[in-house]
């Protein structure tokens, strides 16, 4: 019996894509963000109010992941945003090597920033870094108040938390305590940025596309 | 199920490792930081189902999970985060850093030799 010392890492050669993507964004001194969150949670709604919104001041081009279907980059482009759409075939997280094979696609001369819309999943996309420049993360209020403590992963590592759908709280159509929300994220990462929304009405997306400014100048130094 | 993307590297640096030693990998040690969401089963199930056919199959599987580590920004002291309840030991300040989370590692395999 003989004892090996390896100390290899064990997602090295998507680490290696994931490299070559900082290198790329660094470079660039653009902004790249990974948006993550869970199924119908808003994600892409959230993406295309914003690419309408900040239309002549911020120009967004947009990886979108998922596993079947090109749905989601179609609502994109109906902005006139680039999107390269991606299938996953099954696989529930983009990998960095997808990522950059889609960065390739997209006129990155012509963009302020990038998002990668992620595969609709809490846990995975948490696990495999792409090289981005941070995470964001989207909670809309209809999947309840106890996710940061369910899934703490990926409230721990993200920048912003987007709390979705907040018009849905009038009403009392759901039961849903944005302070303990707030309260149990800040406990995990107590730099995280909490923007309450809804893409819906456009109510606090104000505050995001604020945030989202600062992170492109940031990016720029 | 981004535990077969781990079990897909296991079975990658093992084979690769096995192709330098000569001799059958019996047992391999694995380790993880606490936000990659690794589940010992899932991971375990995952690398049977890869390690079919290979000289991998029937290994055993040691994972190591570390603990999350943050800085106080109150007393610079450094901790492991309990993360249902995160705050410093020394100061029960809840203002802190955290602190990179430990890779996904490969630490070692035993090798069987004739």
């Amino acid at each position: 019996m003989e004892k090996v010392n390896v100390g290899a890492r064990i997602l090295g050669a998507n680490e290696q894509y994931a490299m070559k993507n900082i290198e790329l964004l660094a470079q660039r001194k653009q902004l790249c963000l990974n948006m993550i969150s869970s199924p119908g949670s808003g994600k892409t709604t959230i993406l295309v109010r914003t690419i309408s919104d900040l239309k002549g001041q911020l120009r967004i081009g947009v990886i979108e992941g998922d596993i079947q279907t090109d749905i989601d980059a179609q609502r994109v482009r109906a902005t006139q945003a680039p999107a390269i759409q991606v299938n996953t075939q099954g696989a529930c997280h983009l990998s960095a090597r997808q990522v950059y094979e889609a960065l390739g696609k997209l006129p990155l001369d012509a963009l302020d920033a990038i998002v990668i819309e992620n595969v609709g999943n809490l846990v995975c996309p948490s696990a495999l870094e792409l090289g981005e420049t941070g995470k964001i993360v989207v909670l809309s209020v209809a999947e309840g108040d106890d996710k940061p403590v369910k899934y703490p992963g990926i409230f721990a590592k993200s920048k912003a938390l987007l709390v979705n759908k907040i018009d849905l709280l009038r009403g009392g159509l759901v039961d849903f305590d944005l302070d303990r929300v707030r309260a149990d994220a800040r406990r995990l990462n107590p730099d995280i940025a909490i923007f309450p929304l809804s893409a819906r009405t456009g109510e606090g997306m104000g505050d995001w596309y604020d945030w989202l400014g600062a992170q492109v100048r940031q990016s720029r130094l | 199920m981004h535990e077969t993307v781990v079990a897909q590297g296991l079975i990658e640096v093992i084979l690769g490792e096995a192709g330098k030693q000569g001799g059958r990998p019996i047992r391999a040690k694995m380790s993880c930081g606490m936000l990659n969401a690794v589940n010992d089963e899932v991971v375990r199930f995952a690398f049977e189902a890869v390690a079919e056919g290979t000289v991998c199959e029937g290994m055993t599987l040691e994972i190591e999970h570390k603990p999350l580590q943050a800085r106080c920004r109150t007393c610079d002291s450094s901790f492991t985060v309990s993360l249902s309840d995160a705050r410093c030991p020394r100061c029960a300040a809840t203002d802190f850093e955290l602190l990179p989370d430990a890779p996904l590692v490969l630490d070692e395999i035993e090798f069987e030799k004739d």
